[in-house]
């Protein structure tokens, strides 16, 4: 067995308290009559499984099903409440749009800003500058603050520098959405590229052709539980039937 | 405690582009730019230096230089702590999407504020030596205050962080509580009258004031009160390992309340 993430009974719990209390006169006066109440919430239960270097996972579900909270515990952005998630390697998280970018800062500062998030040293990455600005075709705009960037072109630029420092694994959540058609494409064929060269990945999404082209394997989670995790053909054709 | 090293020695780019960041964008769109962080207390200085110095009477050819070492020091410390405070709010579009060791942002938000300050630096030196005061070797024991300055942020910032990200209004409180720390700091008054009156403990036990005045003494070539750099010292030991203890243990909950 060669796993690079594995998940054992991994749990997320959420409060959800019905009014948000975060001043302290409203804590007090809550807390005197006794009205802190919170609904506790379940987004993820008893969640096992291990992905093998390589596979390309892809992650089913309908609309809250758990997907990018499930996403987030991978990447380490959520401490799950119960349960343990071991990773191996360097992870590269794209959940939702420009994850890490600061919208002052121009094109090119994000480069190194998002590349000492994922870890990398300036010099790495100015030895990667040319070619992620290539990529992203963005030369244009590179010194443009990101804040004027429209949504692709962000989704772009992310994509670019999170496949460009070739991570171990990579999480695209609901990412390659985004882009316009010419982009999709070539976006598809650097994951296929990377896939050769062994990354492991992480794909959320609705589009299952996206899926059929990506993944080998598929995960189907609902209402926080995972209810398949297998071959690719099967799950999705499971998954198909339970949405149509 | 080992892990916690090798992360940081992972993040420590991250580290860098953070304050590296904060600098770039103060000054964005502004036409002197850097040249505010010195101009600002020099201006600062001017205006405390007609007020306190000629209005009400404090004569002394170097009160501007005794107003700007203490002001320069009080800037640093409440600059730095509300940027600590603010830090898991402002960096939350991080905080949510990748993981990050979480307490890079307030410790960057204080370093950035300690590049300032050493920059602002210049300006000091400058008046110095045109109100004839000059360096002598007591100057380069300044560190030692400038570093036990640096460890209380850096308590006080991981308290504030850690309290500001589940009660919001820590920042207007934070707020009032620096003025109380401003007027008992004696920056713009001698404090000899109140030292040996009835309600000297007032200053003597706020531990700003005792690094304030240890840098004054180094800055105006004097022997440093070892007294209060000891209670400074243990003042800062004793907030940085609360502040290390709170943060450590609450950090998993930021997110969910962010």
């Amino acid at each position: 067995m060669n796993s690079i993430i594995t998940l054992t009974d991994v749990g997320m719990r959420f409060n959800l308290s019905r009014e948000k209390v975060d001043s302290v006169k409203e804590y007090f006066i809550k807390r005197i009559k006794r009205e802190l109440s919170f609904n506790e919430f379940w987004a993820l239960r008893d969640i096992s499984f291990a992905v093998e270097k390589g596979d390309r996972v892809g992650i089913l579900g309908l609309n809250g099903a758990g997907k990018s909270t499930l996403m987030k515990v991978i990447a380490g952005v959520f401490k799950p409440t119960t349960g343990t998630v071991e990773k191996q390697g360097v992870i590269a998280p794209m959940i939702e749009l420009g994850a890490g970018f600061d919208m002052q800062y121009t094109g090119a500062e994000n480069i190194f800003l998002y590349g000492a998030v994922l870890g990398h040293s300036r010099k790495f990455m100015e030895e990667k500058y040319d070619e992620i600005v290539t990529f992203s075709e963005l030369s244009e705009f590179i010194d443009v603050p990101l804040k004027n960037y429209s949504s692709g072109m962000r989704a772009r630029l992310g994509f670019a520098i999170a496949t460009a420092v070739s991570p171990d694994i990579l999480i695209l959540d609901e990412v390659l959405s985004v882009g316009d058609a010419k982009f999709k494409k070539k976006s598809e064929k650097k994951i296929r590229d990377m896939m050769d060269m062994g990354i492991t990945v992480l794909f959320v999404s609705h589009n299952m052709d996206q899926v059929r082209r990506i993944c080998n394997k598929a995960v189907i989670l609902e209402r926080g539980r995972l209810i398949k995790y297998g071959d690719m053909e099967e799950t999705v054709s499971v998954y198909e039937g339970m949405t149509r | 405690m080992r892990t916690f090293f090798q992360e940081f020695k992972q993040y420590g780019n991250l580290f860098v582009e953070l304050v590296r960041k904060g600098i770039k964008l103060k000054y964005r769109r502004s036409y002197l730019g850097i040249i505010w962080s010195m101009a600002e207390p020099l201006l600062t200085m001017i205006v405390l230096t007609v007020v306190f110095g000629t209005l009400l009477g404090h004569d002394g050819k170097d009160f501007p230089v005794y107003i700007l070492a203490g002001r320069l020091i009080y800037t640093l410390f409440s600059q730095s702590t509300t940027n600590a405070l603010k830090s898991i709010r402002t960096n939350q579009g991080m905080i949510k999407k990748v993981y990050v060791p979480k307490y890079l942002y307030p410790l960057s938000g204080i370093a950035y504020n300690y590049v300032l300050f050493l920059i602002s630096l210049v300006v000091l030196f400058a008046v110095s030596i045109s109100l004839r005061v000059y360096p002598t070797l007591y100057m380069l024991f300044a560190v030692v205050p400038l570093f036990v300055l640096f460890v209380l942020s850096v308590g006080v910032g991981l308290i504030l962080a850690t309290a500001g990200v589940f009660f919001r209004d820590l920042e207007y409180l934070w707020n009032v509580a620096l003025m109380l720390v401003m007027y008992t700091c004696a920056i713009f008054y001698y404090p000899d009258a109140i030292l040996t009156s009835r309600v000297g403990w007032i200053l003597k036990y706020n531990p700003l004031f005792c690094i304030i005045s240890n840098f004054r003494s180094c800055v105006f070539g004097e022997m440093p009160d070892m007294g209060m750099l000891a209670y400074a010292s243990l003042f800062a030991l004793v907030s940085v390992i609360v502040g290390g203890f709170v943060f450590a243990k609450k950090q998993n909950d930021f997110i969910l309340y962010i």
